[in-house]
């Protein structure tokens, strides 16, 4: 009963299969019909592995929740796209209506050396709780916080500070890059927590452990091609990265002048 | 067997309870805390705010989440906001008023006590998040701005834009985050607890399946927390992530932890109607949108014009008309049962006829669609992705959904359940909601519990008995992995005809049609006939493909399923037992007049506590039995809800 009203279509897909971390991985084909256009692209991937499962195989493992655009859990990449062809939007809120009768989609696990297959479509990018680890935060503790409105926060730096925030952490921006940088993920929390006073005080520390961290996690460097903004849901601006290389160099500056002591 | 319901409240004044108690409680020193471990199952806002909070004391931490990463629980997707005291608006709030709101909005089903330390607490949460660098929406001179929502008359919600429990996760996840480098906390993702390990009495450990490869480890700590999120997806449809679950609280129930009010159950007024067999779950439009969106059906039955051309004088915008002080800000359980009265009078609207229109024409003209945009953005536009249709132009389509649970394990004061040293926060609790939850307070009470009252009664436990040193070779953990091991083992073996979400989907339409928004005695008596049959098809005919020993997340549903089968007899029942309506629980045989809930507040004024008795071994049938908490009420008086 979508407002577009209901059509169902018929689809060829290749996808991904990967028994576990170590296996070689190859493409797979199926046929799916009937698939209703109301239906999201998870909702579709359900209705092939219900098929699956009552033919004895092993079901396409992905990795979801929320199926709200909101976990960052899901993460394929669709004909060539990681979460598929919509503008600022994760898989889970992509809908069939997006596609045709009788197209051929191509399925795959966002790829990068930082996170490794671990069954199919479902990709292990733990790196990225590593690299919030290492400075991803504001360092009080339950207790310390003075009053909410103690320190006024201009509306619209908090609202900027609120756009990258938005960030879902899900790694499109790493599987859209041919370097397979992690910029953009951690130029939204560097800005995040950058803009507001209340992250002012670790800014330097931050930024050079963050970027240490993306760097031994395997992450490259910034393609410079934008392609990480273009794949990215939550549309995290391209900026972020310029004004990561910015706070970058002002804290190795800095740094430099106080002889180590904010790394 | 008897179990004593001790809930365990301080004495003194309700304004001095939670004070006193914090200056009495035994204390566990500095130097002392790093000598004990607890065991935090979950990551959602409670796990993560305790994890992060007990971590900073000086415990040991171990943390457990089934999410490939801790920053994926369902809190993540909470959009509307949350309530906090602050009375930054002026408007006349004050702890005292949200705790009134409270108790009053859960139909006096919740203890008082509890309820008057969450608002006591509240502006402490804000306070921390602030300071995390949680981005709160906030007016030109820098303070915080605040909204309303339903069953309250001041704007006391705090929120950014319509994501504001991702906002608030991240600011826990990050806290915690902090303390896995600072090794304070050991966190384990992709695990599930499958058994509780009990020792001489006390919750000493869990056993936990890795996702990934299939193996069970055990894990031995001084105390054991439980933050486990909701169990709403026993209904198959409900707003709640798709991988919400029972499993560890039944677990625990099974070895002892009380049940408490299972069957309060929260339906939420506004979301994505049901659209075809195709859809997975139903998304939740946040009652935020009640601040700006007018609930309505056509007068006229059958009218079949479009939303736009139906005049305002044949419109029935039925919440205003029916709640004239409250309007369409009436609370939760409210608003969904006027919607589906309009729909069995045959006014439903949309192609289904089961939706209602929620209309923002009057608040685009009002602040115009950039006003509007500010504040619900992406809700506006999930809905326009789901539906293929845009809100700014024509009114949403909306219904009632399966959104919350009330109920939960039981706790004292402490968040202690029946079994000593097991501890529970959260929507897994059954503490402070009563029959209904206010919107916005879920968070409220995650973090409140998890940031400032489990670091207090965790010391008061540890502090307050001997725990014997045991270690994860004891054999009560080599016979848990057992059992657990034998019910996968179990689910692989039946290889029978249908898959695990055909079971599920059979069993959320029995729990919609007869344990949903009314209930009655025979509904419910043929629930509960109708849900043991289904366990008994389920474990002759499921299949289960797959194997153990790498991802298999067939495996991870089977399992989850195989607890709601259990869970969804125990929900009926608590239902058939409580032969009165309050809040969410709507009995049909007890209603006034107007069609509003009649409360027996003689014969029911208490918290239904069940346990479980185990299972005769001829039959499979299971055993409860039901133990009552009364509840006083001092302070506030037992009254007739009234939003009129
Ligand atoms: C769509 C939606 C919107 C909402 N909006 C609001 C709102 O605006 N305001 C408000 O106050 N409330 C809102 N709520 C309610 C609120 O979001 C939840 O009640 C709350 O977030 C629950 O938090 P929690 O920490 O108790 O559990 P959850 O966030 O559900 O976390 C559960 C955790 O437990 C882990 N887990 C589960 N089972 C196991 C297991 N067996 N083994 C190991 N780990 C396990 C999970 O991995 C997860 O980390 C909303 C709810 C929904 C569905
Ligand atoms: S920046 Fe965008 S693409 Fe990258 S992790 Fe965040 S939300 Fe995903
Ligand atoms: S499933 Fe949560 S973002 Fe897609």
């Amino acid at each position: 009963m979508g407002g577009t009203g209901t059509t169902t279509l018929n689809l060829k897909l290749k996808v991904w299969r990967q028994n576990n971390p170590q296996a070689e991985g190859h493409f797979e084909d199926y046929d799916v019909e009937g698939i209703s256009t109301d239906a999201s692209f998870l909702e579709m991937l359900d209705v092939v592995n219900n098929r699956l499962v009552k033919e004895g195989k092993d079901p396409i493992a992905f990795d979801h929740d929320c199926r709200e655009g909101i976990c960052g859990s899901c993460s394929m990449t669709i004909n060539g796209n990681p979460h598929g062809p919509q503008r600022g939007t994760t898989t889970c809120q992509l809908h069939m209506r997006k596609f045709k009768t009788g197209d051929s989609i191509t399925v795959e696990p966002f790829r990068a050396k930082a996170f490794p297959v671990i069954k199919d479509l479902a990709v292990n990018r733990s790196a990225f709780d590593k690299i919030i680890a290492s400075g991803g935060y504001v360092s009080v503790n339950a207790g310390n916080a003075p009053d909410a409105n103690a320190r006024p926060v201009p509306k619209d730096v908090a609202a900027n500070a609120f756009m990258a925030a938005a960030c879902i952490g899900c790694g499109a921006c790493v599987a859209a890059c041919t370097n397979s940088s992690a910029m953009l993920f951690v130029g939204a929390k560097v800005s995040h927590l950058g803009l507001l006073p209340q992250g002012d005080p670790e800014r330097e520390r931050r930024v050079l452990n963050m970027m240490q961290t993306m760097e031994d996690a395997g992450f490259g460097n910034c393609s410079n091609t934008g392609a990480c903004s273009l794949a990215c849901p939550k549309e995290i601006s391209f900026e972020r990265i310029a004004n990561l290389n910015s706070e970058f160099l002002r804290a190795t500056v800095k740094n430099r002048n106080t002889s180590g002591s904010v790394g | 067997m008897s179990m004593k319901l001790d809930s365990k409240i301080p004495g003194g004044e309700l304004e001095d309870k939670w004070s006193k108690y914090k200056f009495d409680m035994k204390l566990v020193n500095p130097a002392n805390k790093r000598k004990h471990t607890v065991i935090v199952v979950g990551t959602g806002l409670a796990g993560a705010s305790a994890s992060a909070t007990m971590a900073e004391l000086g415990y040991k931490v171990k943390t457990f989440c089934i999410h490939e990463s801790p920053r994926r629980a369902h809190s993540i997707a909470a959009q509307g906001g949350i309530n906090a005291a602050k009375n930054y608006q002026n408007d006349g709030d004050s702890v005292y008023r949200l705790f009134y709101d409270t108790v009053k909005g859960g139909d006096f089903r919740a203890r008082e006590a509890n309820v008057y330390r969450l608002a006591e607490i509240s502006p402490n949460i804000i306070d921390q998040c602030v300071a995390q660098g949680v981005p709160f929406a906030r007016e030109y001179g820098g303070t915080l701005t605040n909204r309303s929502f339903g069953g309250a008359q001041v704007s006391r919600t705090f929120y950014a834009r319509g994501q504001t429990g991702q906002q608030l996760l991240i600011g826990a996840y990050q806290s915690m985050m902090r303390q896995v480098e600072l090794k304070q906390v050991e966190l384990h993702t992709r695990r599930e607890m499958v058994e509780l390990v009990v020792i001489d009495g006390q919750a000493r450990g869990i056993v936990v399946r890795n996702l990934v490869t299939g193996e069970l480890e055990s894990h031995a700590a001084d105390a054991v927390i439980l933050a486990t999120g909701g169990y709403g997806n026993v209904f198959y449809f409900s707003t709640n992530a798709k991988l919400s679950n029972v499993t560890a609280s039944w677990r625990a129930h099974k070895k002892g932890a009380a049940f408490g009010n299972p069957c309060f159950t929260q339906i939420h007024p506004t979301c994505i109607p049901y659209s075809g067999d195709h859809q997975s779950k139903l998304t939740l439009m946040s009652e935020s949108l009640r601040n700006d969106g007018r609930c309505w059906v056509p007068k006229k039955k059958g009218d079949t014009r479009p939303p736009e051309q139906i005049p305002d004088a044949e419109r029935d915008y039925y919440l205003e008309r029916v709640y004239p002080s409250f309007g369409n800000l009436a609370p939760r359980d409210i608003a969904s049962r006027q919607a589906k009265y309009r729909v069995d009078e045959g006014l439903g609207v949309g192609p289904s006829k089961v939706a209602v229109y929620l209309d923002f024409r009057d608040s685009i003209q009002r602040v115009g669609k950039k006003g509007i945009e500010e504040k619900y953005d992406n809700l506006f536009d999930m809905y326009a992705k789901i539906t293929g249709e845009d809100p700014y132009k024509s009114p949403m389509r909306i219904y009632p959904a399966v959104h919350y649970t009330m109920g939960g394990l039981w706790v004292d004061y402490n968040l202690m359940s029946t079994i000593p040293g097991l501890h529970v926060l959260g929507e897994a609790n059954f503490s402070d909601h009563g029959a209904n939850r206010l919107g916005a307070s879920a968070l409220m009470q995650g973090l409140a519990d998890g940031y400032f009252v489990i670091p207090y009664t965790i010391g008061n436990y540890i502090a307050g008995q001997k725990i014997p040193a045991i270690d994860a070779n004891h054999d009560a953990f080599k016979a848990a992995k057992a059992s657990a091991q034998e019910r996968i083992d179990k689910l692989l073996k039946v290889k029978g005809s249908q898959t695990v979400d055909d079971f599920h989907r059979k069993l959320g339409n029995i729990m919609w049609e007869q344990v949903g928004m009314a209930r009655n005695k025979p509904g419910l008596e043929g629930a509960i006939r109708d849900i043991g049959t289904l366990r008994d098809q389920f474990w002759n005919d499921v299949r289960v493909s797959g194997e153990n020993n790498n991802l298999n997340p067939e495996l991870e549903k089977a399992a989850r399923v195989a607890d709601f089968l259990e869970l969804g007899e125990l929900m009926a029942r608590d239902a058939l037992a409580r032969d009165e309506s309050c809040g969410g629980h709507f009995r049909e045989e007890f209603q006034t007049a107007d069609n509003e809930a009649l409360r027996d507040d003689k014969n029911f004024c208490h918290v239904a506590a069940w346990e479980y008795t185990g299972e005769a071994a001829a039959t499979g049938k299971k055993n409860w039995q039901r133990h009552t908490e009364a509840l006083t009420f001092d302070r506030v008086q037992l009254a007739t809800r009234s939003y009129k």
